[in-house]
């Protein structure tokens, strides 16, 4: 089974054998990039509430689809103008950024419980359970995971909750690929070999030597991984099937400004870039983080 | 190579049963099905005889053993809405999404191997550098965002692709490029990784050392090393791309699997829905295969995985 080549289309299951040089000046200025977008995208998501201009859900049909601050006959009050039911447009962005980093933090924490749970176990005792899991993540990887999300919030109606827990049982095949794959390196080293000769149990092999020395490499899928969900609940909130409406959703915000597009293209410019910002933000930290922890970590 | 061939086989027959049971589960997850099929105004009478007319009353067991021997006679069953075979309405719509999808594929590799081979023999340079923010740009586009962007500039402003449809060719130009996009960082990130091991390999000192051509190097020698991982990755991301065809397909409506699966979602159509995903799964599942078997084919050492 060729599962490096399988592996969702990272290169973070072979981070550990492409070139690794010292790292240099752009790309330590794209990392710095990165972690101010996320910082920043992090504070919004916390003070979200305080940080609104207006009320993010409040409708005023007088004012509907004001222009943003750079185009002509702008309004102050709405700095980045208000959609089509009034409604302020820079509140909804500033509560969006809230919803894409709530979803993206706690799907990567389920995905991240299942799929570190089934590698480590895959990886940590061979064997039988090797290839149960090795399956599992074959199986996974051969269902469509767009359609197979819109198909369970389709069926069962839209909410926040179910939405995490369809993506968080959908995306933990990279996390359980590259925790199999490093846990099979550390399990061979001497320090583990020095422990089991002191007697250690099992689960305190596991728990103390093997996945503080995988951790670093978790951090990096973890980074992408929020990412990636944060992509996937803005298409599915596109097509109407993710966050529910009136939450503003950036990719919700795109699909209901849909209809506005070519008079004003402004409307799905500015949820559109966040997202694209936010989501490049985000892996350029991861990969800053993988050169970071590589050059430390590399077995 | 023939317990390779044997033992790939069976894995591929599992994953197909898996699928088939999730599928299953999956649409039997909204509770009474035959209420959601009768609508909303429906009387008690009705819903009987709803459940009654699509064999629901049965033990889910039952139901599911006449799924799964139905499915393996090619037997999709009958849709709610459209009245007319699964079957057939895939067989109608997959044109289109094949389409896409090759037309995705294509665009993606003509724009990622040269990338890729570029970035390699120039590594470490601006133009290596410029190659890689390319890619975490690909990386970060949302796809949907792209489609809409693309169908401002081209379509309305420009004026040279049609917006929506599949009256012609063109109009799978710009969902085209928009499904290229999701791949294209993993194969070119792939690219170059693979012709960076290659050029650094014995074979390839030999060959230069023989003082072969540059261009003889680089694509008789190096390319057709590398090009083993590249194959892999392509026939996966061409089933990741006909799976998440959906959202283009929407974007632009393009009436293919996609589209059809999405219609039948909104519309409870069960057999449908739980069919495009056992259709699409089984061509990931062979396209993973046909991948490992090119695979041992081009590389000895692998045959004994």
């Amino acid at each position: 089974m060729s599962l490096t080549a399988t592996g969702s289309g990272s290169s973070v299951g072979s981070s550990s054998q492409s070139s690794r040089g010292p790292r240099r000046g752009w790309r330590s200025a794209g990392t710095w990039f990165g972690a101010v977008i996320v910082g920043l995208a992090a504070f919004c998501a916390i003070f979200a509430p305080l940080l609104v201009p207006h009320d993010p859900f409040a409708q005023d049909l007088g004012k509907r689809l004001l222009v943003p601050f750079w185009m002509e006959g702008s309004n102050p009050e709405h700095l980045l103008g208000t959609d089509q039911l009034g409604r302020d447009y820079l509140s909804r962005l500033i509560w969006g950024c809230r919803i894409s980093m709530l979803i993206g933090v706690t799907v990567s924490f389920v995905s991240g419980l299942i799929g570190i749970t089934l590698g480590v176990m895959g990886g940590f005792l061979g064997g039988r359970t090797d290839d149960a899991v090795l399956f599992a993540i074959t199986a996974r990887l051969s269902l469509p995971v767009v359609l197979v999300a819109l198909a369970v919030v389709g069926l069962l109606g839209s909410s926040m909750t179910l939405l995490v827990i369809t993506l968080g049982l959908l995306l933990w095949d990279r996390f359980a690929v590259v925790s199999r794959a490093t846990t099979m390196q550390v399990r061979n080293l001497d320090y583990v070999a020095a422990a089991w000769c002191a007697g250690c149990s099992r689960f305190r092999i596991l728990t103390r030597e093997v996945l503080p020395n995988i951790a670093s490499h978790l951090v990096v899928v973890a980074t992408l991984e929020i990412a990636l969900a944060i992509l996937l609940e803005a298409a599915l909130s596109f097509l109407g099937l993710g966050v529910p409406p009136p939450l503003p959703s950036w990719g919700l915000m795109i699909a209901e400004a849909k209809d506005y597009m070519f008079f004003s293209p402004w409307i799905i410019m500015i949820p559109g870039i966040a997202l694209f910002v936010l989501v490049l933000g985000i892996n350029l930290l991861g990969d800053g983080l993988r050169d970071q922890f590589g050059a430390r970590t590399a077995p | 190579m023939l317990r390779f061939l044997v033992r790939r086989l069976i894995v591929a027959l599992l994953v197909v049963a898996t699928v088939m049971t999730l599928a299953f589960i999956l649409t039997r997850l909204s509770g009474d099905l035959a209420v959601s099929i009768a609508g909303p105004s429906a009387t008690q009478a009705d819903v009987d005889a709803v459940r009654k007319a699509y064999g629901l009353d049965r033990p889910l067991i039952a139901q599911f053993f006449d799924w799964v021997g139905r499915a393996a006679t090619g037997d999709l069953g009958d849709s709610y809405f459209f009245k007319t075979r699964v079957s057939t309405l895939i067989g109608e719509r997959m044109p289109v999404t094949l389409t896409l999808g090759l037309t995705g594929l294509v665009i993606a590799l003509f724009v990622s191997l040269p990338l890729g081979i570029l970035a390699a023999v120039r590594e470490n340079t601006a133009l290596d550098r410029i190659v890689q923010v390319v890619a975490l740009l690909g990386q970060a586009m949302p796809s949907f965002w792209l489609g809409l962007l693309l169908m401002i500039l081209f379509g309305l402003k420009l004026g040279w692709l049609p917006i929506s449809g599949t009256d012609s060719w063109e109009s799978y130009i710009m969902p085209g490029v928009v499904l290229a996009f999701s791949a294209i960082p993993a194969v070119t990130r792939l690219t170059r990784a693979g012709m960076i091991q290659a050029m650094g390999s014995d074979y390839i000192r030999t060959a230069r050392a023989k003082g072969l051509s540059r261009a003889s190097i680089l694509l008789k020698h190096a390319l057709r090393n590398a090009a083993i991982p590249v194959v892999a990755i392509a026939a996966v991301q061409f089933g990741f791309m006909l799976g998440g065809s959906i959202v283009i397909e929407q974007v632009f409506a393009l009436h293919g699997v996609g589209f059809l699966a999405w219609e039948s979602i909104g519309k409870n159509d069960f057999p449908v829905v739980q069919s495009v995903v056992l259709v699409l799964a089984v061509i990931f599942v062979l396209l993973t295969m046909l991948a490992d078997l090119l695979n041992a084919v081009l590389d000895p050492r692998l045959r004994s995985a």
